[in-house]
């Protein structure tokens, strides 16, 4: 490889680490941003020009039609649905790797040992990237149910298919040249196992999964990488690995769950009903009596949930906040991880809507103070403040960190009825001596405590 | 191209540098990051070019429709990233 491809690659590697860097806080993000995706231009530059490749037109048609689909999908897709587009264009990162892998497996049959293994790799992972990101979109697409599909001998089926990847595996590498068949094989179990590994996971886990695929779409790249000898792919590949290996860490703490357990119990298929009994007195209020308490309030903490997003509440909510604001009252909004269908979703929905970002609070910074809040607003959300998580051993949710709003001086649930969350759990809050619940659409509701406040 | 143990020192130091850059960012931008680092794994778009540039025809095949998928991922994920960071404002006044 010529020097300047590499000196290339190295200015590239290193704008993508500063860049990622840069991310770590709202002001410097965009920066950061830019400076990635200028190094990726440079990385395309250096390798056009070291390899010149500039010549068969078919590539840059390739690039115009990719570049074209890309704004166009960068273009419509609206907030809410940020977790299914994510989904997708990792999709096509991994089919990406996929192809890469096996046109120079094509191109090079007989490859030793070592290419052989990082070729199988590629294709099998790149594969299973494609295919789960594809599954992961149409469920959070709806375009198939969000539930999880659970069949009998499940576990055999997946035992089956990994052991094939393995056999597979081994056979292709020993002897490349002569296994084609196996090759192709490999690439479809690969696609397989993408299959089989998302469509038992239900949507509420669809945090944990995008995570995931995210890692997966970087250790393809990464062993792209090494099957091509390229070391800004390697580079990069293991940033994005570690980056998504992390989120989803920080997705299955909030959950309080092991990653075993996301993707293998198929978690809300079975609605296991936490019993309690002894429900006290469901107090209802109206939006007037919702304005008084308000009204007189210095604290209030909203808890948005993904059924703010459902209802398209959340520039609603925001114009509530400015009016409390206006009235002297202190707002903040607690973000729980796990809010939303993937991670950070809820603070995207709400940075929308024009909220400042200085408002969004995390779990563990507004747990420690909420017994000195006056009014803690609950929109849209539910298991991740039911307090069984915390008083309830025989909860499901047992242990999950939830945010305390119970604790609160008052609570305002916002919530259409009294059905149960996704895991169908029964939340106690609701029946709490300080819990009023404002029942209706949480878009309507808020617009009726907006007007009561411009009435005044 | 034989075993060589260098690229296994990049990944693993790359690897850190990936967790300890990442651990330090805002849960609140978390899904733009997400989506940065998603156009950034696009960087397979390289390894597309690479085998589009083949001298056979199922190569260049594959390889046209893998720089097609990368350079989706990579320009998409770029704009979508800025599209949701430009949102993300501080208030200045403060009543």
């Amino acid at each position: 490889m010529t020097f300047l491809a590499e000196f290339i690659y190295i200015i590239a590697a290193v704008l993508f680490v500063v860049g990622l860097k840069r991310m770590n806080k709202p002001a410097t993000a965009r920066r950061g941003n830019q400076m990635s995706s200028i190094g990726m231009f440079l990385a395309i530059l250096g390798t056009l020009i070291h390899f010149d490749i500039l010549t068969p037109e078919y590539i840059l048609i390739g690039m115009v039609i990719g570049s074209a689909v890309g704004v166009i999908l960068a273009r419509v897709v609206k907030m809410t649905e940020m977790p299914q587009m994510v989904a997708l264009l990792n999709g096509f990162g991994g089919i990406a790797s996929l192809l890469v892998g096996w046109a120079e497996y094509h191109k090079n049959p007989s490859a030793d040992l070592y290419t052989a293994v990082t070729t199988f790799l590629t294709v099998v992972v790149g594969g299973l990237t494609f295919s789960g990101s594809v599954i992961a979109w149409a469920k959070l697409k709806e375009v198939m149910s969000g539930k999880p599909i659970l069949f009998p001998g499940q576990q055999v089926v997946n035992a089956a298919v990994l052991l094939s990847v393995v056999v597979g595996g081994v056979i292709f590498s020993i002897d490349p040249a002569n296994n084609y068949p196996i090759f192709i094989g490999l690439m479809a179990v690969g696609l397989i196992l993408g299959v089989t590994s998302v469509i038992p996971i239900g949507g509420a886990d669809m945090p944990v999964v995008i995570s995931l695929l995210n890692s997966y779409s970087g250790i393809a790249g990464c062993l792209a990488g090494f099957v091509i000898q390229n070391t800004v792919l390697i580079v990069t590949g293991s940033l994005v690995g570690a980056s998504g290996i992390i989120l989803t860490n920080i997705m299955c703490k909030a959950m309080n769950r092991s990653l075993a357990n996301v993707l293998f119990s198929g978690f809300g298929s079975v609605t296991t009903q936490g019993k309690s009994e002894k429900k006290g007195e469901v107090k209802s209020l109206s939006a007037q009596d919702a304005y008084m308490v308000l009204e007189s309030s210095g604290s209030v903490v909203f808890v948005p949930g993904y059924g703010l997003a459902v209802a398209q509440a959340q520039h609603a909510c925001h114009e509530l906040a400015s009016l409390l604001q206006k009235n002297g009252t202190e707002v903040t909004f607690a973000i729980h991880p796990v809010a939303g269908r993937m991670p950070g979703h809820m603070n995207v929905l709400l940075a929308e809507a024009n909220v400042s970002y200085d408002l969004l609070k995390e779990m563990d910074d507004v747990n420690p103070t909420i017994d000195q809040v006056d009014v803690a607003i609950v929109i849209g959300a539910n298991d991740v403040v039911n307090p069984a998580a915390r008083e309830d051993k025989t909860s499901p949710i047992y242990g999950m960190p939830i945010i305390n709003v119970d604790k609160a001086k008052n609570v305002i649930v916002m919530k259409r009825s009294m059905a149960a969350g996704f895991a169908g759990i029964e939340n106690p809050l609701f029946y709490k001596e300080n819990t009023k619940m404002l029942f209706g659409d949480a878009k309507a509701v808020l617009q009726e405590l907006v007007s009561e406040f411009k009435k005044s | 191209m034989p075993f060589s143990i260098d690229p296994i020192y990049i990944l693993v130091l790359a690897g850190f540098v990936g967790f300890e850059i990442i651990k330090k960012v805002t849960p609140t931008l978390h899904t733009p990051l997400m989506s940065a680092t998603n156009a950034i794994s696009g960087i397979s778009l390289v390894g597309s070019l690479v085998a589009a540039g083949s001298d056979h025809m199922t190569g260049q095949i594959l390889g046209f429709v893998a720089v097609t998928a990368a350079t989706i991922n990579v320009v998409g994920g770029f704009m979508i990233t800025e599209r949701m960071l430009k949102m993300f404002k501080k208030k200045e006044k403060k009543s």
